[in-house]
């Protein structure tokens, strides 16, 4: 069977203009060839950097952001679509290939309605008339499980969910009929309940319209479901290449045998659970327009351990953050730290009460002011709450930076010039820079890359047996609370649903929600989502 | 910072300015005549004993010039530094505080900007005695409005950040959050909007001066000198055009060293990235 793209040496560079400097250019990509056969789909899996968008969208002979394709051959049914020129390959892009992106909020405009986007690609390049681009989209629709497919069409991209949305722009890229799809991480945006859904449905529809697909996703377990051959990338360059049973089952390659083996690290629960340090008593919150998010709350969390809340987008855990931080004064129920009620207002706690809880946020960037060294960072807690200036504040930041695992080099560094697991670091520096009890985290690692979040769970362990801090760890993925909590809150539309020790609330009997949830958690198995759809006992809320 | 890194563009800016601020400083040595010295016919054409002609009244043009400089610059810079400070202050404390506080400021600044610059001008100065300070606050105040305006939109963008509320967490005042959280991350629009500012403060005193109501003769400013010599320009006598183009050169140059000012400080290394 002939192939229906064929990459060949590929290579992709940039020119970068850092201001005051001459230009450089930088290699993206470099000697990357892969086959794709009609109705075949192939995974491109890496961390961020690795390159795997820029080689997806390479696909469209397509250069994002000053990416030049500088070498090799891209070729579509034996046509290098390189050559083409502009005009020619207007005549591929949203006809032969097409492109479903990782944002689908971003990407649909919001001014028209879903049904004109969708056949807007097979109208424009004269596939279709406008009745059967139509017909064709409702069978779309049908296929990828929409509710309502007759109706659909006629709404806004704001009156539907994320995870339709979605599944909309899937409609829109099959629309014209194309070849080959180049899905840029469709489901990463997207709770892993919903995800679960999306990644059966865009499953199902390759399988019904035979379209190859490019599968680009940074989550190994998502694309063993879904491709036939997945490639690893690496800093632009090729790590292993085959069959999806053997990457997953037997790899070749140190990177891929980290990947499929990433969290593996599994902790014993603590024993004792008595000695309380936080405890939430019958907590309502909400905002001020009315809006109640959280609903007679209640759970607990010992010295010196960790409380991992789980939970999708909307259940309202980091409401419960912010709640316990005092940014918003619960309407009900108390808050007690350390065997005394913790005023309910930020306002109203004290100096010391403010430096015992500290936080840590989900993106790194936004947490930490740019326009301050690493330096003033971790260094103002110290000046703030120990009073401490000069040399003795500074020899107390290399000893914060040495704790981190960073060295003394970084001290000077703005956070812009920081890798994001180094961002994330230093804003635990500074959290523990005021010698907190409870540091409240918040997805602190949902934004990493699997093996730097590894490393950053590890190091909230080390510094946990170091210094018996506790951990309100909020996050959505269940393979991160099997491996550090101690007890567990499952939250569902504001409502607590499981709370306990983990042993207890991660074992069955489970009520439907948990069951959903534990359900959806990708694994790394083949058939695993099949498996699935077939046992599980509620559908997933936000589909 | 090494010199070497300052654009060319940049070194035409600053080589205006310092040219300025030098006339400016030292006014009494370099001038060739006095401020106020009739010392020729009027409307010579350049050159001979007199570099730059002279003017209505038979003034050497390039002394008054050099006079001039002391008189629009201070007043301009002054008047604008002022603005500023008092509408960063007041834009940034609404933007950080929130709820009434931020109404309060809002809603009068509104109420400020409702009246017409010019006449709100006249009136207040037509009441006040003629004193340079108070022209220099009347000008300051009446811009603050505009200072206020974009301070405050840009502190919000700001003070929504998860490090503002970091700062919060730990219990930080107010000041420490505007003074080291928000400014320095606000610094490259203000900048911005400075060099515009002061080019128009520039403006704004020669307007007045031309009603008659900012610098009184017979002191020298550049505003008050094109209003002096506009007859002329119907003879074809460029007098005019002299202290209108020094007016034109210090707003260009001002703005030519802001525009670097503003690449440093949304540059990638403790910038924001994307600023």
């Amino acid at each position: 069977m002939p192939d229906l793209l064929s990459v060949k040496n590929l290579k992709i560079e940039a020119t970068s203009y850092p201001p005051g400097e001459p230009p450089k250019t930088v290699t993206l990509v470099e000697n990357v060839s892969f086959d794709v056969q009609k109705g075949k789909v192939l995974g491109l899996i890496g961390e961020s950097g690795a390159g795997k968008s820029t080689i997806g969208l390479s696909a469209l002979a397509y250069g994002r952001g000053g990416a030049a394709i500088t070498g090799g051959q891209v070729l579509l049914n034996g046509k290098d679509i390189l050559t083409l020129g502009r005009d020619g390959v207007r005549t591929i892009r949203g006809c032969k290939v097409c492109y479903v992106a990782q944002s689908a909020a971003a990407a649909f405009n919001p001014a028209h309605k879903l049904g004109d986007q969708v056949i807007e690609a097979a109208l424009r390049h004269k596939i279709m008339s406008r009745p059967e681009a139509e017909k064709r989209a409702l069978y779309l629709f049908k296929v990828l499980g929409l509710p309502n497919p007759e109706t659909f069409g006629d709404r806004y991209p704001h009156q539907v969910s994320g995870g339709q949305l979605q599944r909309a722009m899937t409609a829109m890229a099959l629309c014209p009929n194309p070849e080959l799809i180049v899905f840029d991480e469709p489901t990463t945006a997207l709770d892993v309940t919903t995800q679960i859904d999306v990644l059966a449905a865009i499953k199902h529809a390759i399988e019904e319209t035979h379209t190859a697909a490019l599968y680009i996703t940074h989550d190994l377990a998502v694309v063993a479901q879904i491709s036939d051959d997945i490639m690893v990338l690496r800093h632009g360059k090729t790590v292993e290449y085959g069959t999806t049973k053997q990457i997953i089952e037997a790899p070749n390659q140190d990177y891929t045998r980290a990947l499929v083996s990433v969290r593996q690290t599994k902790r014993e629960e603590a024993r004792d659970q008595s000695n309380t340090l936080l405890n939430i008593e019958h907590v309502s919150a909400g905002y001020a327009n009315g809006f109640k998010v959280l609903h007679d709350v209640s759970m607990h969390l010992p010295k010196g351990q960790t409380l991992a809340i789980v939970g999708e987008s909307g259940s309202g855990k980091s409401t419960l953050a912010r709640v316990i931080t005092g940014l918003l004064p619960p309407q009900e129920g108390k808050i007690t730290f350390d065997g005394k009620e913790l005023p309910r207002a930020l306002s109203g706690r004290t100096k010391d009460e403010l430096r015992r809880v500290q936080m840590i946020y989900q993106m790194a960037d936004t947490a930490m002011n740019p326009r301050q060294t690493v330096r003033d960072i971790i260094g103002r807690p110290i000046s703030f709450y120990y009073g401490l200036h000069g040399a003795k504040k500074t020899e107390r930041v290399r000893q914060l930076l040495d704790q981190i695992e960073m060295g003394d080099r970084f001290l000077d560094r703005y956070p812009a010039e920081l890798s994001g697991g180094q961002k994330q670091r230093v804003a635990i520096a500074r959290a523990l820079a005021a010698k907190p009890e409870l540091i409240l985290c918040d997805e602190p690692t949902s934004a990493l890359d699997p093996l730097v979040a590894e490393g950053i769970l590890n190091l909230l362990m080390k510094l946990q047996e170091e210094t018996a801090v506790s951990y309100v760890f909020i996050t959505h993925d269940i393979a991160i609370v099997r491996a550090i909590a101690d007890s567990v809150a499952v939250m569902h539309r504001g409502k607590l649903v499981r709370f306990g020790p983990k042993s207890k609330v991660l074992s069955p009997p489970f009520d439907d929600y948990t069951d959903l949830l534990l359900k959806s958690v990708p694994e790394m198995e083949l058939g695993w989502l099949e498996k699935v759809l077939t046992t599980r006992r509620m559908e997933s809320a936000g589909n | 910072m090494r010199l070497s890194s300052i654009p060319f563009s940049a070194w035409v800016g600053i080589a205006g300015i310092t040219l300025a601020l030098f006339c400016a400083l030292f006014a009494p040595w370099i001038a060739p005549y006095g401020e106020r010295d009739v010392v020729g016919d009027i409307w010579l054409p350049m050159g001979g004993d007199f570099l730059l002609g002279t003017d209505n009244l038979g003034r050497d043009l390039l002394s008054r010039l050099i006079f001039g400089a002391r008189t629009t610059i201070f007043v301009a810079l002054a008047a604008t530094v002022i603005s500023f400070s008092l509408g960063m202050l007041l834009s940034f404390t609404a933007a950080v505080t929130g709820g009434f506080v931020d109404q309060l400021f809002s809603r009068f600044n509104d109420l400020m900007m409702a009246i017409p610059t010019l006449i709100f001008a006249l009136v207040v100065l037509a009441v006040l005695p003629q004193q340079l300070w108070i022209l220099i606050l009347v000008m300051a105040v009446l811009d603050s409005t505009r200072v206020f305006r974009i301070g405050r939109a840009v502190a919000l963008d700001v003070a929504v950040m998860e490090f503002v509320e970091a700062a919060r967490l730990r219990g930080e005042g107010t000041s420490w959050i505007i003074f080291r959280e928000i400014l320095p991350n606000t610094l490259s629009p203000l900048l911005a909007e400075f060099g515009l500012r002061f080019a128009f403060s520039i403006l704004f005193l020669s307007t007045l001066s031309f009603l008659g109501l900012g610098i009184q003769p017979p002191a020298a400013d550049w505003g008050g000198m094109v209003k002096d010599n506009k007859d002329g320009i119907i003879f074809g006598i460029s007098a005019a055009l002299v202290p209108g183009g020094a007016i034109a050169g210090l707003a260009i140059c001002v703005n030519l060293v802001v525009d670097w000012l503003m690449k440093r400080t949304s540059s990638l290394k403790g910038g924001r990235g994307d600023a």
